[in-house]
Protein backbone atom coordinates (compact mmCIF):
# COMPACT_ATOMS: atom_id res chain seq x y z
CA UNK A 1 0.00 0.00 0.00
CA UNK A 2 2.87 2.38 -0.53
CA UNK A 3 0.90 4.24 -3.57
CA UNK A 4 -0.45 7.08 -1.17
CA UNK A 5 3.11 8.14 -0.79
CA UNK A 6 4.55 7.34 -4.34
CA UNK A 7 2.20 9.95 -5.88
CA UNK A 8 2.21 12.58 -3.26
CA UNK A 9 2.24 15.46 -5.98
CA UNK A 10 -1.30 15.22 -6.56
CA UNK A 11 -3.56 13.38 -3.77
CA UNK A 12 -4.86 9.94 -5.01
CA UNK A 13 -8.48 10.10 -4.66
CA UNK A 14 -9.33 7.33 -3.12
CA UNK A 15 -7.34 8.19 0.29
CA UNK A 16 -9.65 11.40 0.34
CA UNK A 17 -12.55 9.03 0.78
CA UNK A 18 -10.87 7.09 3.02
CA UNK A 19 -11.15 10.29 5.11
CA UNK A 20 -14.89 10.32 4.96
CA UNK A 21 -15.28 6.65 6.29
CA UNK A 22 -12.27 7.02 9.38
CA UNK A 23 -14.64 4.74 11.44
CA UNK A 24 -12.60 1.70 11.84
CA UNK A 25 -14.34 -1.67 11.96
CA UNK A 26 -12.60 -3.24 14.97
CA UNK A 27 -15.20 -2.68 17.46
CA UNK A 28 -18.12 -3.91 15.01
CA UNK A 29 -15.79 -7.00 14.33
CA UNK A 30 -15.25 -7.43 18.01
CA UNK A 31 -18.67 -6.57 19.09
CA UNK A 32 -19.93 -9.92 15.86
CA UNK A 33 -17.48 -11.88 18.12
CA UNK A 34 -19.28 -11.14 21.58
CA UNK A 35 -21.88 -12.06 19.56
CA UNK A 36 -21.38 -15.43 18.58
CA UNK A 37 -19.59 -16.18 22.11
CA UNK A 38 -23.87 -15.10 23.04
CA UNK A 39 -24.64 -17.70 21.07
CA UNK A 40 -22.03 -19.86 22.84
CA UNK A 41 -23.58 -19.40 26.10
CA UNK A 42 -27.31 -19.42 24.76
CA UNK A 43 -26.69 -22.90 24.12
CA UNK A 44 -24.68 -23.67 27.72
CA UNK A 45 -28.10 -21.76 29.53
CA UNK A 46 -30.61 -24.01 27.08
CA UNK A 47 -28.50 -26.87 28.17
CA UNK A 48 -28.57 -25.96 31.92
CA UNK A 49 -31.96 -24.89 31.60
CA UNK A 50 -33.35 -28.70 29.93
CA UNK A 51 -31.36 -30.88 32.58
CA UNK A 52 -31.15 -28.15 35.39
CA UNK A 53 -34.10 -30.20 37.18
CA UNK A 54 -32.90 -34.12 36.89
CA UNK A 55 -30.81 -34.45 40.26
CA UNK A 56 -30.72 -38.21 39.66
CA UNK A 57 -31.31 -38.41 43.22
CA UNK A 58 -29.00 -35.81 44.35
CA UNK A 59 -28.63 -32.43 45.46
CA UNK A 60 -30.89 -29.49 44.32
CA UNK A 61 -29.54 -26.18 43.65
CA UNK A 62 -31.58 -25.33 47.45
CA UNK A 63 -29.52 -27.43 48.97
CA UNK A 64 -26.11 -26.71 47.41
CA UNK A 65 -25.59 -22.87 46.72
CA UNK A 66 -25.05 -20.48 49.43
CA UNK A 67 -26.93 -17.08 48.16
CA UNK A 68 -24.87 -14.64 50.38
CA UNK A 69 -21.79 -16.21 48.46
CA UNK A 70 -23.38 -15.38 45.06
CA UNK A 71 -24.10 -12.18 46.20
CA UNK A 72 -21.17 -11.01 47.24
CA UNK A 73 -19.06 -12.34 43.91
CA UNK A 74 -22.31 -10.60 41.93
CA UNK A 75 -20.97 -7.47 43.72
CA UNK A 76 -17.45 -7.93 42.75
CA UNK A 77 -18.22 -8.09 38.97
CA UNK A 78 -20.52 -5.19 39.11
CA UNK A 79 -17.27 -3.15 41.12
CA UNK A 80 -15.17 -4.27 37.98
CA UNK A 81 -17.71 -3.18 35.61
CA UNK A 82 -18.11 0.16 37.27
CA UNK A 83 -14.36 1.00 38.23
CA UNK A 84 -13.30 -0.51 34.48
CA UNK A 85 -15.64 2.19 32.81
CA UNK A 86 -13.59 4.71 35.24
CA UNK A 87 -10.64 3.22 33.51
CA UNK A 88 -11.97 4.19 30.44
CA UNK A 89 -13.01 8.11 31.56
CA UNK A 90 -9.36 8.13 32.56
CA UNK A 91 -8.20 7.16 29.33
CA UNK A 92 -10.12 9.54 27.70
CA UNK A 93 -8.46 12.36 29.46
CA UNK A 94 -5.16 10.77 28.11
CA UNK A 95 -4.43 10.01 32.27
CA UNK A 96 -2.15 6.67 31.94
CA UNK A 97 -1.36 6.68 35.44
CA UNK A 98 -5.04 6.80 36.49
CA UNK A 99 -6.01 4.26 33.49
CA UNK A 100 -3.49 1.77 35.06
CA UNK A 101 -4.32 2.69 38.49
CA UNK A 102 -8.44 1.61 37.97
CA UNK A 103 -7.51 -1.16 35.53
CA UNK A 104 -5.39 -2.37 38.49
CA UNK A 105 -8.38 -2.32 40.80
CA UNK A 106 -10.76 -3.64 37.97
CA UNK A 107 -8.33 -6.83 38.22
CA UNK A 108 -8.30 -7.07 41.64
CA UNK A 109 -12.18 -7.20 41.89
CA UNK A 110 -11.81 -9.78 38.56
CA UNK A 111 -9.59 -11.99 41.19
CA UNK A 112 -11.82 -11.66 43.98
CA UNK A 113 -15.06 -13.17 42.03
CA UNK A 114 -12.84 -15.89 40.78
CA UNK A 115 -11.51 -16.44 43.96
CA UNK A 116 -14.38 -16.68 45.31
CA UNK A 117 -16.10 -19.30 42.57
CA UNK A 118 -13.22 -21.48 42.61
CA UNK A 119 -13.93 -21.19 46.91
CA UNK A 120 -17.54 -22.39 45.87
CA UNK A 121 -16.38 -25.14 43.20
CA UNK A 122 -14.23 -26.57 46.02
CA UNK A 123 -16.71 -26.42 48.23
CA UNK A 124 -19.27 -28.46 46.04
CA UNK A 125 -17.26 -30.79 45.30
CA UNK A 126 -15.97 -31.40 48.29
CA UNK A 127 -19.51 -32.01 49.28
CA UNK A 128 -19.61 -34.65 46.80
CA UNK A 129 -21.59 -32.26 44.27
CA UNK A 130 -18.96 -32.86 41.49
CA UNK A 131 -20.03 -32.70 37.73
CA UNK A 132 -20.58 -36.15 37.12
CA UNK A 133 -22.90 -36.29 39.86
CA UNK A 134 -26.07 -35.29 37.72
CA UNK A 135 -27.41 -34.10 34.76
CA UNK A 136 -27.78 -30.95 36.91
CA UNK A 137 -24.26 -30.30 37.91
CA UNK A 138 -22.74 -31.33 34.78
CA UNK A 139 -24.63 -28.27 33.40
CA UNK A 140 -24.06 -25.87 35.95
CA UNK A 141 -20.35 -26.78 35.83
CA UNK A 142 -20.31 -26.62 32.45
CA UNK A 143 -22.22 -23.06 32.20
CA UNK A 144 -20.67 -21.18 35.60
CA UNK A 145 -17.17 -23.13 34.78
CA UNK A 146 -17.18 -21.25 31.06
CA UNK A 147 -18.22 -17.80 32.38
CA UNK A 148 -14.99 -18.53 34.47
CA UNK A 149 -13.14 -19.32 32.36
CA UNK A 150 -13.97 -15.64 30.31
CA UNK A 151 -13.25 -13.72 33.35
CA UNK A 152 -9.63 -15.58 33.33
CA UNK A 153 -8.71 -14.43 30.09
CA UNK A 154 -10.32 -11.45 30.94
CA UNK A 155 -7.85 -10.87 33.66
CA UNK A 156 -5.13 -12.31 31.78
CA UNK A 157 -5.80 -9.70 28.97
CA UNK A 158 -6.07 -7.04 31.49
CA UNK A 159 -2.84 -7.96 33.03
CA UNK A 160 -1.44 -7.84 28.99
CA UNK A 161 -2.79 -4.54 28.49
CA UNK A 162 -1.57 -2.97 31.86
CA UNK A 163 1.96 -3.81 30.81
CA UNK A 164 1.46 -2.83 27.20
CA UNK A 165 0.21 0.61 29.01
CA UNK A 166 2.93 0.91 31.15
CA UNK A 167 5.44 0.56 28.07
CA UNK A 168 3.93 2.59 25.24
CA UNK A 169 0.98 4.73 26.80
CA UNK A 170 -2.18 5.56 25.87
CA UNK A 171 -1.19 4.85 22.14
CA UNK A 172 -3.96 4.57 19.13
CA UNK A 173 -3.53 0.59 19.24
CA UNK A 174 -3.54 0.55 22.98
CA UNK A 175 -6.61 2.83 23.25
CA UNK A 176 -8.50 0.44 20.60
CA UNK A 177 -7.06 -3.05 22.60
CA UNK A 178 -8.84 -1.43 26.27
CA UNK A 179 -12.39 -0.29 24.27
CA UNK A 180 -12.16 -3.98 23.20
CA UNK A 181 -11.72 -5.46 26.57
CA UNK A 182 -13.91 -2.95 27.90
CA UNK A 183 -16.72 -4.37 25.70
CA UNK A 184 -15.45 -8.08 26.30
CA UNK A 185 -15.74 -7.38 30.17
CA UNK A 186 -18.62 -5.36 30.31
CA UNK A 187 -20.37 -8.22 28.25
CA UNK A 188 -19.05 -10.90 30.56
CA UNK A 189 -21.12 -9.18 33.10
CA UNK A 190 -24.00 -9.57 31.40
CA UNK A 191 -23.62 -13.37 30.99
CA UNK A 192 -23.49 -12.96 34.66
CA UNK A 193 -26.79 -11.39 35.27
CA UNK A 194 -28.08 -14.38 33.60
CA UNK A 195 -26.01 -16.49 35.61
CA UNK A 196 -27.07 -15.25 39.18
CA UNK A 197 -30.78 -14.93 37.89
CA UNK A 198 -31.70 -18.61 36.13
CA UNK A 199 -29.00 -20.61 37.88
CA UNK A 200 -28.87 -19.08 41.32
CA UNK A 201 -31.96 -17.47 42.29
CA UNK A 202 -34.55 -19.58 40.19
CA UNK A 203 -32.54 -22.66 41.35
CA UNK A 204 -33.24 -22.12 44.93
CA UNK A 205 -37.01 -20.89 44.40
CA UNK A 206 -37.47 -24.65 43.02
CA UNK B 1 -3.69 -7.39 12.22
CA UNK B 2 -2.89 -5.87 8.49
CA UNK B 3 -3.27 -1.97 9.06
CA UNK B 4 -0.73 -1.78 11.76
CA UNK B 5 1.94 -0.33 9.84
CA UNK B 6 -0.24 2.30 8.48
CA UNK B 7 -2.03 3.23 11.79
CA UNK B 8 0.32 5.96 12.84
CA UNK B 9 0.13 7.77 9.29
CA UNK B 10 -3.36 7.34 9.23
CA UNK B 11 -3.96 8.68 12.64
CA UNK B 12 -1.64 11.55 12.40
CA UNK B 13 -3.86 12.41 9.41
CA UNK B 14 -6.67 11.96 11.29
CA UNK B 15 -5.88 14.10 14.14
CA UNK B 16 -5.02 17.03 11.75
CA UNK B 17 -8.66 16.82 10.50
CA UNK B 18 -10.79 15.88 13.28
CA UNK B 19 -8.35 17.06 16.21
CA UNK B 20 -9.78 14.15 18.62
CA UNK B 21 -9.09 10.69 17.41
CA UNK B 22 -12.39 9.39 18.17
CA UNK B 23 -14.39 12.11 16.51
CA UNK B 24 -16.26 9.93 14.87
CA UNK B 25 -16.94 6.43 17.63
CA UNK B 26 -19.99 5.92 19.46
CA UNK B 27 -20.37 7.94 22.40
CA UNK B 28 -18.70 6.89 25.24
CA UNK B 29 -20.14 6.99 28.80
CA UNK B 30 -19.49 10.05 31.19
CA UNK B 31 -18.91 9.92 34.78
CA UNK B 32 -22.81 10.06 35.26
CA UNK B 33 -24.15 7.77 32.77
CA UNK B 34 -21.52 4.92 34.37
CA UNK B 35 -22.98 5.80 37.90
CA UNK B 36 -26.65 6.05 36.82
CA UNK B 37 -25.62 2.41 35.45
CA UNK B 38 -24.10 1.13 38.52
CA UNK B 39 -27.24 2.44 40.92
CA UNK B 40 -29.55 1.00 38.43
CA UNK B 41 -27.77 -2.61 38.34
CA UNK B 42 -27.15 -2.21 41.97
CA UNK B 43 -31.06 -1.78 42.75
CA UNK B 44 -31.81 -4.32 40.18
CA UNK B 45 -29.81 -7.04 41.71
CA UNK B 46 -30.65 -6.23 45.23
CA UNK B 47 -34.19 -6.82 44.48
CA UNK B 48 -34.17 -10.55 43.39
CA UNK B 49 -31.46 -11.37 45.58
CA UNK B 50 -33.94 -10.05 48.74
CA UNK B 51 -36.58 -11.08 47.17
CA UNK B 52 -35.37 -15.05 47.23
CA UNK B 53 -33.18 -15.00 50.44
CA UNK B 54 -36.46 -13.41 52.65
CA UNK B 55 -38.60 -15.56 51.09
CA UNK B 56 -40.63 -12.24 49.94
CA UNK B 57 -43.60 -13.98 47.67
CA UNK B 58 -45.31 -17.21 48.43
CA UNK B 59 -45.99 -17.59 44.71
CA UNK B 60 -43.35 -19.73 43.35
CA UNK B 61 -44.16 -19.15 39.73
CA UNK B 62 -44.51 -15.14 40.37
CA UNK B 63 -41.35 -15.33 41.88
CA UNK B 64 -39.80 -16.98 38.89
CA UNK B 65 -41.33 -14.64 36.33
CA UNK B 66 -40.37 -11.37 38.54
CA UNK B 67 -36.50 -12.80 38.99
CA UNK B 68 -36.62 -13.18 34.79
CA UNK B 69 -38.12 -9.73 34.76
CA UNK B 70 -35.63 -7.83 36.74
CA UNK B 71 -32.59 -9.78 34.60
CA UNK B 72 -33.94 -8.71 31.40
CA UNK B 73 -34.48 -4.90 32.53
CA UNK B 74 -30.78 -5.54 34.21
CA UNK B 75 -29.75 -6.75 30.51
CA UNK B 76 -30.73 -3.76 28.99
CA UNK B 77 -29.61 -1.60 31.43
CA UNK B 78 -26.30 -2.77 31.24
CA UNK B 79 -25.86 -2.72 27.06
CA UNK B 80 -26.79 1.19 27.60
CA UNK B 81 -25.23 2.30 30.31
CA UNK B 82 -21.90 -0.20 30.08
CA UNK B 83 -21.85 -1.45 26.57
CA UNK B 84 -23.19 1.93 25.00
CA UNK B 85 -25.43 0.54 22.64
CA UNK B 86 -27.44 2.55 20.52
CA UNK B 87 -28.93 2.67 17.18
CA UNK B 88 -26.09 4.88 15.96
CA UNK B 89 -23.17 3.01 16.73
CA UNK B 90 -20.92 2.10 13.45
CA UNK B 91 -23.65 3.26 11.36
CA UNK B 92 -26.21 0.56 13.33
CA UNK B 93 -24.43 -2.28 12.66
CA UNK B 94 -23.92 -3.16 15.76
CA UNK B 95 -27.67 -3.16 16.58
CA UNK B 96 -28.34 -5.28 13.72
CA UNK B 97 -25.74 -8.02 15.01
CA UNK B 98 -27.63 -7.61 18.22
CA UNK B 99 -31.01 -7.92 17.12
CA UNK B 100 -29.69 -10.88 14.71
CA UNK B 101 -27.91 -12.42 17.63
CA UNK B 102 -31.49 -12.35 19.96
CA UNK B 103 -33.50 -13.83 17.18
CA UNK B 104 -30.95 -16.69 17.20
CA UNK B 105 -30.76 -17.10 20.96
CA UNK B 106 -34.41 -16.80 21.56
CA UNK B 107 -35.21 -19.28 18.92
CA UNK B 108 -32.23 -21.75 19.89
CA UNK B 109 -33.42 -21.25 23.88
CA UNK B 110 -37.41 -21.55 23.69
CA UNK B 111 -36.85 -24.56 20.59
CA UNK B 112 -34.75 -26.42 23.24
CA UNK B 113 -37.12 -26.44 25.76
CA UNK B 114 -40.40 -26.71 24.12
CA UNK B 115 -38.77 -29.38 22.12
CA UNK B 116 -37.34 -31.32 25.69
CA UNK B 117 -40.16 -30.55 27.41
CA UNK B 118 -42.23 -32.10 25.09
CA UNK B 119 -39.75 -35.48 24.26
CA UNK B 120 -39.81 -35.96 28.33
CA UNK B 121 -43.58 -35.68 28.53
CA UNK B 122 -44.81 -37.74 25.92
CA UNK B 123 -42.19 -40.19 26.48
CA UNK B 124 -43.45 -43.85 27.25
CA UNK B 125 -43.23 -44.78 30.69
CA UNK B 126 -41.13 -47.43 31.28
CA UNK B 127 -39.91 -49.76 34.01
CA UNK B 128 -36.32 -51.71 34.35
CA UNK B 129 -37.75 -54.64 32.61
CA UNK B 130 -38.37 -52.95 29.29
CA UNK B 131 -35.53 -51.08 29.86
CA UNK B 132 -33.34 -54.82 29.89
CA UNK B 133 -34.84 -55.68 26.21
CA UNK B 134 -34.09 -52.14 24.57
CA UNK B 135 -31.99 -53.30 21.52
Amino acid sequence: MSAPHAVSADKPTFYLTEEHHPENSTMLGFWIYLMSDCLMFAVLFATYAVLGRNYAAGPSPADLFDLNLVAINTAMLLFSSITYGFAMLRMEKGDKAGTLKWLAITGVFGLAFLGIELYEFRHLIHEGATPQRSAFLSAFFTLVGTHGLHVTFGCIWLVTLMVQVSKHGLIEANRRRLMCLSMFWHFLDVVWIGVFSLVYLIGVIG
Amino acid sequence: MSSEPHAPAHESAHNTHHGHSHGHEAAHGTFNSYMTGFILSVILTAIPFWLVMGNVIESKALAVAIVMGLGAVQIVVHMIYFLHMNTKSEGGWTMLALIFTIIIVAIALAGSLWVMHHLNTNMMPMNPEMMKNLP
